[in-house]
């Protein structure tokens, strides 16, 4: 028996091809992604790398896709510190991009950005369960009243779920209550509004994105981002270890934890909302391709510098980033280019970490010096992963994976020395796809695709 | 005497839905509670969140080293009638300063606020520091040693209960 695991993204459509009895990988092939015309094109195009033998048995078929710009979603609660960050980290780990999140009562303004941002999904949540419950009503009635044609789940107090439902029935495509995503007080509780996320995602938003005869023929499972997060998922739940993952893409940078991340040291508290054991961050100005402007903004062509071995030309770096922005999987031709693509993809990581993990702050009371934490402590976790088309190509991936863990800020919680490993074929969402319908070939097929490159020594 | 602290905890943690269906009352006013500032006294907090919940009220225990927005913020999602603020270290002035008017900006100008503890330094006598913190916005003013049912009766007169 055998199984194929399909990723469309927004440039390549990657196929993987694994035996389930026993789990080994037979192999992966891309194609250019065929958004302009029809998915399927691509998706034929990169199984012609198969012979039909070896297509012979395909008994599973499971797709996952982040085209057509992935699952857009806009986040609406209560308080920006509370129910608004609850709602964030719920839709980021849904596998979403979150346009733009907002609290209290909307304005008008705010809807007609809403309107402009041709979100595929709201999600709408405030008040904790039996607290406040006006403000959650007031805008679902506003979002009634808009007219977005926009699907919502509604995962706010659960004592005014029916009456929510009430005023948005007919009147938003679809309505799904799930749980509250915050049902007491800095109590987090993400996991169902991500499922109730990802049905919507199945049910309604492949159709709008044409997404739907890929779903016919090979049965979409869910938006890329999540697979790869159930795939860290099993690795951190299959090896007991506490894991990173580091996704750095062409438009965007990923970075996943799965780990409690809460405070390993005494004389250190914590404060704030609680942080997902699961917790995943998208950077949209951090990326090697689309994003590759946005990404020498946010550093600074010098501190870029400072990671090559050579002087660069006066244009040299924004000549390169004009060619990989324009051409369309293009790659480095040369060595020195090779260079800047190492170069960027650690300030790609390095910036991604820093945002992902926490940060401690001193402060003094009159028992003495004491620090406080805000966000994961994940200074101890056991070993980071990366992927990606940049990590994957790259001759020496532990120099850049390692390269970014150095120099570390000692006030920010990133990881210091874990074990590095490189998900060498490009499969960690291919994985997390086959995880679902047989967990036990899919923890087979993790210790094939992950190869240890060490520890950064120096 | 940490590790006995932990177990107290514990034992606190374990017992709480059982005092509150002991007591019969399914919990409606909801009081949020914490201890402000730079303040690492614990041992109070959990008393008090025991003491309240035992009563039937339900809490939104905060803890330690809480700052007046996290005081708000959480007053505001969880649609609190109460804010009670505990000071055990005698920078209670300072740290309470600005906190009635915080919550008008955040829509909650009308919710009560307690606050106890060793709220000064010097030798002021209570009469004084009550009136320092009436003057700040807040309806109750204990001085250490009083017992939660005090609180608990004051707050029953205060909601109309």
């Amino acid at each position: 028996m055998k199984a194929l695991l399909i990723d469309i993204g927004s440039t390549f459509t990657k196929v993987t091809l694994v035996n389930l009895d026993p789990p080994f990988l037979i192999g992966t092939s891309q194609a250019l992604t065929t958004a302009a015309t029809d998915l399927m094109e691509g998706l034929e195009k990169a199984l012609e790398a198969f012979s039909p033998e070896q297509l012979n048995g395909v008994k599973v078929k499971r797709a996952c896709s982040s085209a057509a710009g992935g699952l857009r979603i806009v986040a609406i609660g209560l308080v920006s510190d509370l129910t608004v960050k609850a709602a964030r980290e719920a839709a980021l780990g849904a596998g979403a991009r979150v346009l733009a999140a907002y609290s209290y009562t909307l304005t008008d303004q705010e809807i007609q950005e809403i309107k402009g941002l041709k979100p595929d999904l709201l999600l709408l949540a405030g008040g904790t369960d039996g607290g406040e419950r006006k403000t959650i009503l007031e805008n679902a009635a506003i979002i009634a009243e808009a007219g977005l044609e926009v699907p919502v789940v509604y995962a706010g107090n659960k004592v005014v779920a029916s009456e929510a439902v009430e005023i948005l029935k007919n009147k938003v495509p679809r309505v799904v209550v799930s749980r509250n995503v915050m049902p007491e007080v800095n109590i987090l509780n993400p996991q169902p509004a991500r499922q109730a996320i990802r049905q919507l995602y199945l049910e309604e938003i492949t159709k709008a994105k044409g997404l739907d005869r890929i779903q016919e023929q090979v049965g979409l499972a869910m938006p890329t981002p999540m697979a790869v997060m159930r795939g860290g998922e099993l690795l951190q739940s299959s090896w007991k270890k506490e894991v990173v993952v580091v996704d750095v893409g062409g438009a965007t940078t990923d970075v996943h934890s799965f780990c409690d991340g809460k405070p390993r040291t005494s004389g250190v508290i914590f404060r704030g909302l609680e942080e997902p054991f699961a917790k995943r961050t998208v950077e949209g100005d951090l990326g090697m391709r689309v994003s590759i402007f946005s990404l020498l903004q946010s550093l600074g062509e010098e501190s870029l510098a400072a990671n090559l071995p050579f002087v660069p030309e006066e244009g040299e770096i924004t000549a390169y980033a004009m060619r990989v922005h324009n051409e369309r999987g293009a790659l480095p031709r040369n060595e020195r280019e090779m260079y800047l693509e190492r170069a960027l993809a650690m300030s790609c990581i390095r910036e991604a970490l820093l945002r992902h993990a926490g940060s401690l702050n001193e402060t003094y009371t009159p028992g003495g010096r004491i620090w406080l934490q805000k966000g994961k402590d994940l200074t101890k976790v056991d070993l980071m992963v990366g992927t990606g088309g940049v990590l994957v190509r790259a001759q020496k991936p532990s120099d850049i994976l390692g390269g970014a863990l150095k120099d570390r800020d000692p006030l920010a919680l990133t990881p210091v020395n874990p074990e590095l490993y490189l998900d060498e074929h490009y499969i960690l969402s291919a994985i997390g796809l086959l995880a679902e319908v047989d967990s036990g070939a899919a923890e087979m097929l993790l210790k094939e695709a992950l190869a240890p490159t060490g520890r950064d020594e120096d | 005497m940490i590790v006995s602290c932990i177990n107290l905890y514990a034992v606190f943690d374990w017992e709480k839905p059982w005092f509150q269906k002991e007591a019969g009352i399914v919990p409606q006013t909801i009081i949020v509670l914490g201890v402000i500032g730079a303040d690492v006294h614990a041992v109070g907090n959990k008393i008090l969140d025991v003491a309240f919940s035992q009563h039937g009220f339900k809490v939104v225990n905060l803890g330690v080293m809480v700052s007046q927005e996290e005081f708000i913020n959480a007053a505001v999602e969880s649609n609190a009638s109460v804010i009670m603020v505990s000071s055990l270290y005698g920078h209670g002035e300072m740290d309470c300063r600005g906190l009635r008017e915080k919550c008008r900006e955040a829509g909650i100008g009308d919710i009560l606020l307690y606050v106890g503890g060793n709220l000064v330094v010097g030798k002021r006598t209570f009469a004084e520091v009550e009136k320092i913190f009436q003057e700040m916005g807040f309806d109750r003013v204990y001085p250490p040693g009083v017992l939660p049912d005090v609180a608990i009766v004051d707050l029953e007169r205060d909601l109309g209960l």
